[in-house]
Parts: C-alpha cells; sequence; structure tokens
C-alpha cells in the first residue's frame, strides 16, 4: 500500500479555485449570518413585543433543530416546486448565513444581556433614544464580549460550508471529489482537502485573536 | 421645575413609594434623606423616568413626563431627559470610551453637535471638575472619586436645568467622597436646580436649601437643614438622625 500524491498535484490548482469558492461562499454567508444573527438577537431580548419575538424565537428553534443539509436541500431541491429557483450559489449562501444566524443571535443575545443596565440608564438619561443606547453604549461593549464565541461560529461555518459541495457548488470538496473520480486516490485526496481546511479555520481564529488582542490593548490604554 | 404628586410605585407586592408630594424650585438644593429601603433612589429614578410610578405624577419643567402610570411620547420624554442630568451611585461611565469622549457622547449624539466643539466643551467641564489632565485615558484607569467627577461632567454637557443625583458618594472610599462634595457644592453655589439623595449629613447641613426625610415611602417631614437637625419634630426623624450619630461613634472603635 503506497501513497500516491500525483494526482492531487495535477489537481493542485482546481483545488486552490475551489478553496478560493469556499472562502467566498464562507464570507457571503458570514454576512448574512451577522446580520441576521443581530436582527433575531436584538428582537429576542423583548418578548413585550411578542409577533417579532415569536417569529425570531421559532426560526433559532426550528433552524437549530434541523440538520443543514436539510435545510439546504430544501433550499435548493424543494423551492423549486414554488417556482422559487434559486442559483446553488445563492442558495449555498443564505443556508449556511441562516443556519449560522440562529447560533450567532444566541450569542449577540448573550453578551448584550451580559451588559449592566446601568450603562443603558446612563445612556437613556443623557436624552440618548433607545436606539442610540445600543448603538453607542451597549453594542460596542457587547461586541467585545462577543468575539470569543464568534470565532466558534466562524470556524463551524467555514467547515460546514463543505456541505454546499453537494448544491453543485464548485467548492475545494467538490474539486476534491472530481479528482477522485478520475484518479480513484480517496485518501490522498481527502488528505489535502483537510489540510486545506485546517489552513482555513486557522486563519480566521488568527484574524479574531488579532481583533481580541487589539480592542484589549485599546481599553487599557 | 420639579413638580411630583401622589407619586406611588409599587415592586411586586411592595409599596416602595406611598404618595410623594415635592416641589423643587429653580436653583435650589434639595436633600433627601432616610434609611435605605425608604424609598428615595425610587423616588429620584422616577423623575427620570427609569422607573414608571403606577400613580401620581411628575412634572419637570413645565412637561409632565409622567402621569398615572402613562408616559409622555418617546421623543418628548428624550427631550426631557437631556435636559436633566442624573448622576448614578455606579458611575456607569461608558468603558469603551475615554473620559472625553464620555462627556462628548450626548452632545454629539442627541444634539449633533460637531465633534471639535462638543470636545472643547468636554475640556472645559472636565477642568472645571478637576480632571483636565484626565481627557484621553479611559475610566477603568480612574480611581472611584475620578470617575463619579466624570460622570458629573458628562451630564453637565446637556446644559441640564436640573441635576439629580442618586448616592453619588456612596459607593466612594472615603477619603475620596470630599472631592466629589466640593464638585456638587461649587454646581449649587453657581446657581443649579438640585436633588441630591445622599448620606453625607454635612453635605446637607451646608448646601441644602430644604431637606427632606423620607421613611418606609412617606415624607415624614422637610425644612430647612437648620430646622431639620436642630429642631426634628418627627419621631422617625429623630430615630433615624440618633441612629446616624451613634454610626459614627461606633465606626472608629472597630477595628
Amino acid at each position: 500500500m503506497t501513497l500516491d500524491f500525483t494526482p492531487v498535484w495535477h489537481g493542485f490548482p482546481r483545488l486552490l479555485e475551489g478553496a478560493l469558492v469556499t472562502v467566498e461562499v464562507t464570507m457571503a454567508a458570514m454576512l448574512v449570518s451577522a446580520a441576521v444573527g443581530l436582527l433575531v438577537g436584538i428582537v429576542r431580548l423583548n418578548p413585550e413585543r411578542r409577533v417579532a419575538y415569536g417569529l425570531a424565537s421559532s426560526y433559532v428553534a426550528f433552524i437549530r433543530g434541523t440538520p443543514l443539509l436539510v435545510q439546504l436541500f430544501i433550499l435548493f431541491f424543494g423551492l423549486p416546486q414554488f417556482g422559487i429557483l434559486l442559483p446553488a450559489t445563492a442558495c449555498g449562501i443564505l443556508g449556511l448565513g441562516i443556519y449560522s444566524g440562529s447560533y450567532v443571535s444566541e450569542v449577540v443575545r448573550g453578551a448584550i444581556q451580559s451588559i449592566e443596565a446601568g450603562q443603558t440608564e446612563a445612556a437613556r438619561s443623557l436624552g440618548m433614544s433607545r436606539a442610540q443606547a445600543m448603538r453607542k453604549v451597549v453594542l460596542p461593549q457587547a461586541f467585545r464580549r462577543m468575539l470569543p464565541p464568534l470565532g466558534n461560529e466562524a470556524i463551524a461555518l467555514i467547515k460546514n460550508s463543505a456541505l454546499v459541495s453537494l448544491l453543485t457548488i464548485d467548492d475545494v470538496m467538490r474539486e476534491g471529489q472530481r479528482i477522485i473520480s478520475t484518479s480513484f486516490r480517496a485518501l490522498e485526496t481527502y488528505l489535502v482537502v483537510a489540510l486545506i481546511y485546517f489552513v482555513l479555520t486557522n486563519a480566521a481564529n488568527q484574524v479574531l485573536r488579532y481583533l481580541e488582542r487589539r480592542m484589549q490593548v485599546e481599553r487599557s490604554r | 421645575m420639579i413638580t411630583v404628586t401622589g407619586l406611588h410605585k409599587v415592586f411586586g407586592d411592595h409599596e416602595v413609594l406611598r404618595g410623594i408630594d415635592l416641589t423643587v424650585r429653580p436653583s435650589k438644593t434639595m436633600v433627601v434623606i432616610g434609611p435605605s429601603g425608604s424609598g428615595k433612589s425610587t423616588l429620584l429614578r422616577c423623575c427620570n423616568c427609569l422607573e414608571i410610578p403606577e400613580a401620581g405624577e411628575v412634572t419637570i419643567n413645565g412637561v409632565t413626563i409622567v402621569s398615572e402610570g402613562k408616559t409622555v411620547p418617546e421623543t418628548r420624554l428624550n427631550a426631557v431627559r437631556a435636559e436633566t442630568g442624573m448622576v448614578f451611585q455606579s458611575f456607569n461611565l461608558f468603558p469603551h470610551m475615554t473620559t472625553a469622549e464620555n462627556v462628548m457622547c450626548a452632545p454629539v449624539t442627541v444634539r449633533r453637535t460637531p465633534k471639535a466643539e462638543a470636545r472643547v466643551r468636554a475640556l472645559e467641564l472636565l477642568a472645571k471638575v478637576g480632571l483636565a489632565d484626565k481627557a484621553d485615558v479611559y475610566p477603568g484607569t480612574l480611581s472611584g472619586g475620578q470617575k463619579q467627577r466624570a460622570a458629573i461632567a458628562r451630564a453637565l454637557a446637556m446644559n441640564p436645568k436640573v441635576m439629580l443625583f442618586d448616592e453619588p458618594t456612596s459607593a466612594l472610599d472615603p477619603e475620596l467622597v470630599g472631592e466629589v462634595l466640593q464638585v456638587m457644592k461649587a454646581l449649587a453655589q453657581e446657581g443649579m436646580t438640585m436633588v441630591v439623595v445622599t448620606h453625607e449629613m454635612g453635605f446637607a447641613r451646608e448646601v441644602a436649601d430644604t431637606v427632606v426625610v423620607m421613611a418606609d415611602g412617606r415624607i415624614v417631614e422637610a425644612g430647612t437643614p437648620e430646622r431639620i437637625f436642630g429642631d426634628p419634630r418627627e419621631d422617625r426623624t429623630r430615630a433615624f438622625l440618633r441612629a446616624l450619630v451613634d454610626g459614627h461613634l461606633a465606626a472608629p472603635q472597630t477595628p
């Protein structure tokens, strides 16, 4: 039994192209996730707005309680029945973003709730509106506390993005499978694919740690 | 300037305020004293609608901000709050902003004051409270007394017509109390309208125009400091003042 990396090596440029697609899909999904997470997280702070709170809570419960793969298939294979035919990339980005957003919303909610009530009271007593107090006073502080758990979500998102290969998106996973289909070198190819994912998650981790450090420096200045 | 009538506030099944009536006249300082749990802080927080009283009215500057459990519309309330400075026991400075940014924040956000202009004003106010050299440090590096003086400057930045102080020195080490009281005394002398909830009887005696004694959610008696401290008429007042004196006498004996 010998390892033969030659086919992977020949296919490496295609793997890199696939990695670029993975990065693009993941980053776009992160934007969706951040927007959805922030909105849902803030809505879930206030149970008195019954309808919005109910919708947001159902979203979190449903998305967290069902497999990502099923959600992606509903978007890609299910929606066309209603004439909603989204391009594969859009399905991938939306599916990943909506899924990750449900987790991010809980991170956002937890971080905001951890900011002492006195901060909001001080802001409101100065005449700021609810939204201004949130934007200027609460969110900047909450954001620092969100960073470590957001790092986990970012890494999970990168890894989960491998599922979009099943929606015919030519990401690094799918390019790897193409190489295997002609070379039958599964172990070698998947090892290299795994290594590429590891490089990506590690890079994301470094960026987050840099951000965390920078914010700490700012604070102790 | 501030008129409070028939104020009631309930937390759960505990009635914290049981019908409070008082009037603060412009440029006067009212000091509210009384045992813990008497409702002093709640009364003050109702004056800024940080708590919503179930019954009664609060009128500030001619605007009735809350009446029988209903507040004025949000924008109107914000406008009144902008002109009502509030100083908290726990300072509540914004830790992610420098001292100067803390002071500039509300004018820039609420009044759309240009940043440069707001900074000039912030530096003036910080100089006034003796913190000129602390403008560009974060609150985490300040002492308690410095934090509270910065918080006072932050409230003053909105040019408030009234200042509410909620036990401003209670969280401070004893040696830092004086510097904060000095700033407050100077404000009172400049003609600021002030309501101060405090346990500092020296301050009450020296600065107050009116001293209000509260107990169990009611006003026990009110009058000039000379009258309240020299000739307290109610048993509750006498008991409270005696307990304070005993407390002070007992303090040096504890190791």
